[in-house]
Parts: structure tokens; sequence; C-alpha cells
């Protein structure tokens, strides 16, 4: 019987379904799950109160990120700092806790490869292609850059992984995203994605799991890939994938956490046979040219408010959806903008580098690039934040930090920091901010906060320009 | 969870779209390692204007919520549901839902409720003065008005609304099934159960990023 071709998301269902229920609805095993400080107290409280134990622990990693403060951990001496919030060092005292009761690998707040759970497991190789990965944080759906079907849960999820190693799940509908072509000077894999949630948006892959093809994610890295995947939720995709090739097979080899040996050859042979048939069917597809894309950014409090650097603030009155209009209105009123404004004329007094969306090697390589030799504008507090420890020490042994710090910008501890104002890193209430993060809603970077997402590359042109600016205007000069 | 078949009272006729779960419950709110105590935050850059729909007096407790297109989108943080839960909200009637939402809500007792946005309207006008009804025995939602709309929701998920069921310990009766897979993993994909422990790599993963 000839087979009918598969996508690789139903490859990979396939080889995790433990049990099929009549409804379709299937048992599917979890091979990765990871774990950080605010998702899980409640997960483990619910394990204890039910007298239940973790199936699994050695399939699960843990590691704080959200809560942690940015600024130095230890003093001089190698002394630990205390954290000044007590519901914070709560939390993240919960996560040591728990984590050693129940014998879960836990990475320190203090560890050179602590980091941004996101960042942490394709770089230490937790995350493999092919696996199921799931993570108490919604852009759990970032590791799907692998070829992992990865997608964030809610704190109930993360108790029945740990008691079970398994989820309850529906299969869900199919959605190729290609974009074809090459890129042009200046664009950036954030503005790919952020140009792929204006067109489907910000609910357009509702029920879906998207796989990303095309020239353009051929030819990207890892970490771009890392950054399209990181944002298919801000799509209303839970999960998005890009098919494991030769790229995705060389950065995994020799992470410390990845398999060797014979382990790994039978591993890179299955890798290969993942990515989707010919002619395999998808519900849905959604076609773009790179040709399209330029640096772009958002206007709203909405991911699918997106813009070109080029563009204006849009007129409520230019959408037809009735809705649409009035959530335009208020966003601009909150973001304290006018329609027809040239994007390029609007000021910003924050610039934050990091989050899990933008906060890699590369990441930090192209912001320093463009704030190689310039300054941090007046009236701008700019802060670079590594993903991870050893991202920040790969940047210090490249010299990075100094092009950043002499060039004035902060050059922080990793974390979260200011994507989700749950630290102490926040933007103050009416003050605008050209962020390298995901979340551009009301408040996200703390009450009052107006967001702009951005390119690591277009983050620094505007933390040196002082407003949005087109990146292509700095890198022409040089 | 305790089961729940009908949902019955005042609805807050909201109607907006996109209301992502940062809204509903901010992060600064998220320090907590409990599940109860979190409506005090709900909605809270919401009733920080005055004459928004959470303090009206006429709405006051409503088990009902009315919303627009993708409620519940962003983050998957289950705090969403819990400050739901906290302030007393039983269902929540949208056009569509974030998938990561809809699965909380469900684990937490709250009904997520499917209709077309032609009956969001019309619900969110009889709202204003009617009271509203969700029923799970007969799959509708009707007013005050005679106004009756049917949807349709999982069956597996109706019935654990219904009966109260513990999931976890629903999975974990599943444990010959589970325990036969992991023994197939061991031979078709070894390299999943055989990850190097942290405390082996801390040292010699350093400066690779």
């Amino acid at each position: 019987m000839a087979s009918r071709p598969l996508t690789l998301y139903e490859k990979i269902w396939a080889a995790h379904v433990v049990e099929r229920r009549d409804d379709g609805t299937c048992l599917i095993y979890i091979d990765r799950h990871l774990v950080h400080e605010v998702t899980s107290p409640q997960a483990f409280e619910g394990l204890r109160a039910a007298g239940r134990r973790v199936r699994r622990p050695e399939l699960t990693l843990a590691v704080p990120d959200h809560n942690l403060p940015t600024t130095p951990r230890v003093d001089a001496t190698g002394r630990l700092l205390p954290i000044a919030d007590p519901e914070s060092a709560q939390q993240l005292d919960a996560l040591r806790r728990n984590t050693a009761e129940f014998g879960i690998d836990y990475i320190d707040a203090t560890a050179a490869e602590q980091g941004i759970v996101h960042v942490v497991g394709p770089e230490l190789g937790f995350t493999l292609p092919g696996t199921t990965l799931v993570c108490g944080d919604s852009h759990t759906s970032a590791h799907g850059a692998l070829g992992a079907l990865a997608f964030g849960i809610g704190t109930s999820e993360v108790e029945h992984v740990l008691a079970t190693q398994t989820l309850l799940l529906q299969p869900s509908r199919t959605m190729e995203i290609r974009v074809d072509g090459t890129l042009g000077y200046g664009v950036s894999p954030k503005d790919v994605i952020l140009a792929i949630i204006g067109r489907i948006g910000a609910a357009g892959g509702t029920g879906y799991v998207v796989e990303y093809t095309g020239e353009v994610l051929r030819a990207m890295s890892i970490e771009g890939r890392l950054t399209v995947a990181n944002m298919s939720i801000e799509g209303g995709a839970r999960a998005g994938l890009v098919a494991p090739d030769q790229t995705t097979i060389d950065y995994v080899r020799g992470r410390p956490m990845a398999p060797t040996g014979e382990a790994w050859a039978k591993a890179e042979a299955w890798w290969r046979t993942l990515p989707s048939d010919p002619g395999a069917v998808y519900d849905r597809s959604v076609l773009l040219h790179a040709s399209d894309i330029a640096p772009s950014l958002t206007w709203g409090t909405s991911p699918e408010d997106v813009v070109p650097i080029t563009g204006h603030v849009p007129d409520p009155d230019s959408f037809a959806d009735p809705a649409k209009r009035a959530a335009a209105r208020k966003s601009l009123d909150y973001m304290g903008l006018t329609p027809g404004t040239a994007m390029q004329d609007v000021g910003v007094q924050h610039v934050f580098i990091g989050s899990c969306t933008n906060s890699r090697i590369e990441d930090l390589r192209a912001a320093a690039a463009v704030a190689n030799g310039r300054k941090v504008a007046d009236g701008v507090r700019a802060m670079v934040v590594p993903g991870s420890g050893l991202v920040k020490r790969q940047a210090e042994a490249e010299g990075l930090d100094r092009v950043f710090t002499g060039a004035g910008f902060e050059w922080r501890e990793p974390g979260c920091s200011m994507c989700l104002a749950m630290n102490p890193d926040k933007v103050p209430p009416g003050e605008r901010c050209a962020s390298t993060s995901n979340r551009n809603f009301v408040g996200r970077q703390g009450p009052g906060a107006r967001t702009h997402l951005v390119s690591p590359a277009m983050a620094a042109a505007a933390a040196v320009t002082g407003r949005l600016a087109d990146v292509r205007e700095l890198m022409g000069d040089r | 969870m305790n089961p729940v078949t009908i949902v019955s009272g005042t609805a807050y006729p909201w109607g907006a779209k996109n209301i992502d779960t940062d809204v509903i419950i901010p992060a600064h709110w998220l320090k907590t390692i409990s599940r109860t105590g979190l409506g005090r935050g709900a909605f809270e850059t919401v009733r920080a204007a005055p004459g928004n729909i959470f303090d009206d007096p006429r709405y006051a407790g409503a088990p009902i919520l009315i919303a627009g297109d993708n409620f519940g989108c962003g983050s998957s943080r289950e705090h969403a549901a819990w400050a739901l839960v906290d302030m007393g909200v039983r269902a929540v009637i949208a056009p569509s839902f974030s998938d990561i939402f809809s699965g909380n809500a469900f684990k937490n007792g709250i009904i997520p409720v499917v209709l077309p946005q032609e009956a969001i309207d019309r619900l969110v006008d009889a709202a204003a003065d009617a009271p509203v009804t969700v029923d799970l025995e007969t799959m509708t939602v009707t007013t005050g008005y005679q106004d009756r709309f049917p949807f349709t929701l999982d069956p597996f998920r109706r019935r654990c609304l219904m009966e109260g069921l513990d999931e976890i310990g629903l999975t974990l009766a599943q444990d010959t099934a589970i325990s036969k897979f992991e023994g197939e993993l061991a031979e078709h994909r070894p390299w999943i159960e055989e990850r190097r422990g942290y405390e082996g790599i801390a040292v010699q993963s350093a400066g690779r990023t």
C-alpha cells in the first residue's frame, strides 16, 4: 500500500502517540520538559497534595529566568546578593526546593549556563529535532526552529507532564508559511516574522501548527529560525516548525546534552527522514516574497500591527473591520501616536535588546555592528541583556560588551528582563521603548509603557538616533 | 475541580477583541506560588479607567464574560484562568479563543463557549439588562429575551467539566500503555532517555554558545 505523503508535523505526532481515542484525541508522549520559576510552583504543590511523583525526572530541566533581576548576582567576593523583592525571592527559592525534592536537573541563577529557558534549551542540546518539547511558557514555540514539536502549556499541564510524561491532545490543523527569495539589505529574521504576523493576524494561526518553509528559511541560521519560530504564538499558532536540515544537524552536533557515538548516528539518520514528504498537504498555505519584506516594526498594541520603517502611523478609519477600527483607535490613544505620522519621526526614551526572541550571539553581533563607534542619544536609556551566561561569555570574548558599554548601553546579567515587567527592569508609564522582545501588549513592559517591536539592529539604530530609525541608513554610511 | 453544568446570571457585555493574558492578569501578579487570590489583579489595567465595565455595579460578580475574537491570546499563564475563577467568572463567550487559554480554562472549570460574531453582538446588547445562561446539558446559550444559541464542545472536555474529573488521575490509569511506549522508546529513539545530566556538562559547556 502506497503511503500518503506526510508533513513534518504528522511524522513527529505519529512517533509520539501512546494511545489514540475514538474521537481522535491522542495521549502524546513528551520527550523534553523545560521548567522555570513562574509557572511551576502550583504544579509541584499539586503533585505534593495528591501524593504523586515525577514519572521521568531526567526528561525535565529547570532554570530560573522570569523573576531574576539582571543586576549582578554575586558580589566581588563571590557572595550571593539577596533579591530585594521578597515575592520573587520566594518564587525562585521554591524552584530550587521543588527541583531538589523531585530530583530534577536545576541550573542555578549563578551558573554560567543560566539563561532564558528558550535560549538554554537549544544551546545545551537539551532541545533535539523530532522531539516533543513543552514548557509552561508560550514562547516554547521557539524550539520548533530545530524541528521539535514544541509548545507552551499551562500549569495544570505542567503538572500533568511531571506526573505522566504525556499530554492529552487533539491533532492540530497544519499551515505552511513559505517565504521565497532572498532577504534584502538590512532585513533580519525578526522582520520576517513581523511581516508574517502582519499578514496572517494575531489569531491567524489559532488551531494550527505552522511549518515555515522556503528559500529564506533554508538559508537562515538556527538562531534566525529560533527568532521566527519563537513568535509563532504571536500569530496564534501554538507551535511553529522548521524542518531539520544540514544546518540543524551541524548546530546540534557536539552540544553538551546532545547524543554522541552510536546514539548520534541513529538520531541523525532518523532526523533526516523527518522533513515533509513531496506532495504533503497542508490545511492552509501562505506565501510571502522576501522582496516584499522591509525592516519592520509595530505601531500598536497587538503584534499584528506591523508597518515597514518607511511607513506611517495608520488611520484607524482605513481598516475595513469595525472591531479593528475601534481597537486601532484605542491602540493609538495608548501609544500616544497620531495617524499619518512617519514612523521615523517617533522618538524613543528606552531601548531593550534581549528576550527569548532576540538575545543570542548573532542578535548581539547585529546590534553591536550598528552601535560600534556611535553613542546612545541623549535622553535614551538603552540596555543589552544576553539570553544566557554562555551568550554573555561569548559576547565578552568577542569584545561586544565593550562596544556596547563604550556607546553608553548597559550590559546586564541574563534573564527575561524588560520583556515582561515582572522583574525590576520596566519601562515607566507613558515612555516609549524600541524593544527586540515579542509582545507590544498594553502594559507588557510596565503599566502605561509604549512598546515598538523591532530587530536587534533596528533597536541599536533607535538607541543611537533617539528615534525609530531605518537601520539601512546607518549601515549605508559605513 | 467542581463539576459544572449550568452557569447563569449577569454577564459582562464587553465584546473586546484580542484580549491578551497580560490584560487579564499583569505579570507582576505572577510572583505568587498559590492559585488563589488573583481576582484582585484581574483586568487591573482596564479597571484603572473610570467607568470601566468590571466596576459597573450592574455587573458586579457576574459569572459570565462576553468577549471578542482571540480571547486569552499571548502568554500561557494559567494565572489568567485562576484570576477569572477568583473573580467569579465561570464561562467566557467569544468568537474564538487562544489554544492555550482555552485548555487552561477547561482545567479550571471555566466553560469557553465559541459563538459566531453575530451571536456575540446580540449577546452584548441583551446582556446589558438581561441574564444569560450557559447550559452544558442542552449545549445552548440563552438570554432573558428568548435568544437561543447552540454551541459545541469537545465531548471529552465536556464530560470533564460536567463530572469534575481529575485528568491526571485518568491518565495515570493508562500506566500500562505509557510503560509500553517507554519500552519501545528505549529501542527506537534511545537518545531521548540517554541524555546527559546537567552535573556532567556544567564545566565542559563553558564558553560555547
